[in-house]
């Protein structure tokens, strides 16, 4: 009888150890996936009490419009899900932007704001929407010149940021500060992505799978905000050509901002044109080819993965685990005055 | 005369390539590996994109512009360091993706 005790010696450690990797490396591909304890700020621009309070009266203040209709709540709406529910942003005098509202959640821990990218910085971003013509349509040195016409402002803003008065800089500086509390609140995937397996149901982990395997949508949506910052054309086939018009760099042509997962059951319509109503179109637009295969510079990622509706299904069941716990937080019912 | 220009600008075109110098940067895990080098003016940069999916690299830097376009999975593409200064590289996909290569004389 041949002797197979060291091979089997062998065989077992080395089973053993291809297990022990495959559960360090399970850990660590989770180990992504979870929310980090600290939000990133400026350091000319740190998180004060102050500067959250006062940033929050402007978020949601209709007075810095030229009209006094419309705040940045109006398309930021916290109920639902810090976008709007249209299709596209609708500005004062009824006017309607080019693109869908993307939710402020978690653009604190974003790169680049729009879904062009062209900001650079949430303070950078916070001063667009007031300009806009299609938003609020509002002359920065008149809303300088207005706000310091409210007593109750000087008095925040002198607060919040002492001897700097109320200017373009620290309008923009306090919105940015109070947007960088608006993140996501722990979701059932966050408890699964700890060790709970009882967090979410099966069909949900297979969902998981599919997002992370046969789906390849971590190729974009990866890390706990489910986003790399990354741009693309999916081919939706409408004619905003997106960062492109920053600068005509091949790569950009109709490229858009890979938008968070995190609630992302509460901020339908989907993708920067509004055009995508549910979940499941969304994940069969992007994980089967884009609406428009042959467009120009679609995203070599875009590929049709060949997933099935039952698959498509389990995905969206996955999708739903991220949506967090409602957040505290409530529009002020007195604005300085 | 002419025989001495020619023969100067030959010299003068081996040396170049014989001091001139490859470099790699890998592009894997969406980042740029190394994510910083100090170059002479003439190296070559090789971009050799290790990941699944397309990159690309661009700069938009006073010392040096360029952008190779969309770089394919396992693709390879070579460039040249033209003059000296800061040449800051960034990912048209993938924005995060940084490198910032010192170019000397």
């Amino acid at each position: 009888m041949r002797d197979f005790g060291s091979f089997g010696a062998v065989l077992t450690g080395s089973l053993m150890a291809a297990l022990l990797s495959t559960s360090v490396a399970a850990k660590e591909d989770m180990s992504k996936w979870i929310r980090p304890d600290k939000v990133p700020a400026p350091k000319n621009n740190q998180i004060t009490p102050e500067r959250i309070e006062l940033g929050k009266f402007l978020y949601f203040d209709t007075r810095l419009s030229r009209d006094n209709t419309v705040s940045c709540a109006t398309c930021h709406n916290p109920s639902l899900g810090w976008s709007d529910g249209q299709p596209k942003a609708i500005g004062v005098e009824g006017r309607q932007g080019p693109r869908n509202s993307p939710t402020v959640l978690n653009t604190a821990y974003q790169r680049h704001q729009f879904w062009d990218g062209r900001a650079k910085s949430l303070e950078e971003q916070a001063l667009g929407p007031i300009q806009a013509d299609v938003e609020m349509d509002m002359d920065l040195d008149k809303l300088v010149e207005r706000l310091n016409g409210i007593k109750g402002y000087r008095e925040l803003f002198e607060k919040a940021y002492p001897g700097e008065g109320i200017t373009k800089d620290t309008i923009a500086k306090a919105i940015a500060t109070f947007e960088r509390t608006v993140v996501s609140t722990e979701a059932p995937f966050d408890r699964y992505a700890k060790g709970d397996e009882n967090a979410i149901s099966e069909n949900a982990k297979k969902g998981f799978a599919l997002f992370t395997g046969k789906g390849k949508c971590n190729n974009c949506h990866d890390g706990f905000n489910f986003t790399d910052g990354s741009f693309h054309n999916l081919g939706l086939g409408d004619s905003d050509i997106g960062r492109y018009k920053l600068k005509k760099r091949a790569a950009w042509f109709h490229a858009f901002k890979t938008p968070t997962l995190r609630d992302v059951t509460l901020t339908a319509p989907y993708f920067h044109d509004g055009s995508i109503k549910t979940l499941e179109e969304a994940t069969a637009v992007c994980g089967n080819g884009g609406r428009f295969p042959n467009s120009k510079n679609l995203s070599p990622l875009v590929v049709d993965r060949g997933l099935t509706p039952d698959e498509i299904r389990l995905i969206v069941d996955f999708l739903k685990t991220l949506e967090g716990e409602p957040m505290n937080i409530t529009a002020p019912s007195k604005f300085p005055h | 005369m002419k025989k001495i220009v020619t023969l100067f600008l030959f010299t003068a075109a081996i040396s170049t390539s014989i001091y001139a110098k490859d470099w790699v940067v890998v592009q894997k895990n969406k980042t740029f590996h190394p994510n910083q080098l100090k170059v002479k003016a003439g190296d070559r940069i090789i971009f050799k994109n290790d990941d699944g999916f397309a990159h690309n690299a661009f700069s938009d830097s006073e010392a040096d512009e360029f952008d190779i376009g969309m770089q394919k999975p396992g693709q390879d593409v070579v460039v040249t360091m033209k003059k000296p200064g800061k040449v800051e590289v960034e990912c048209a996909i993938h924005p995060n993706m940084h490198l910032t290569i010192d170019v000397e004389k």
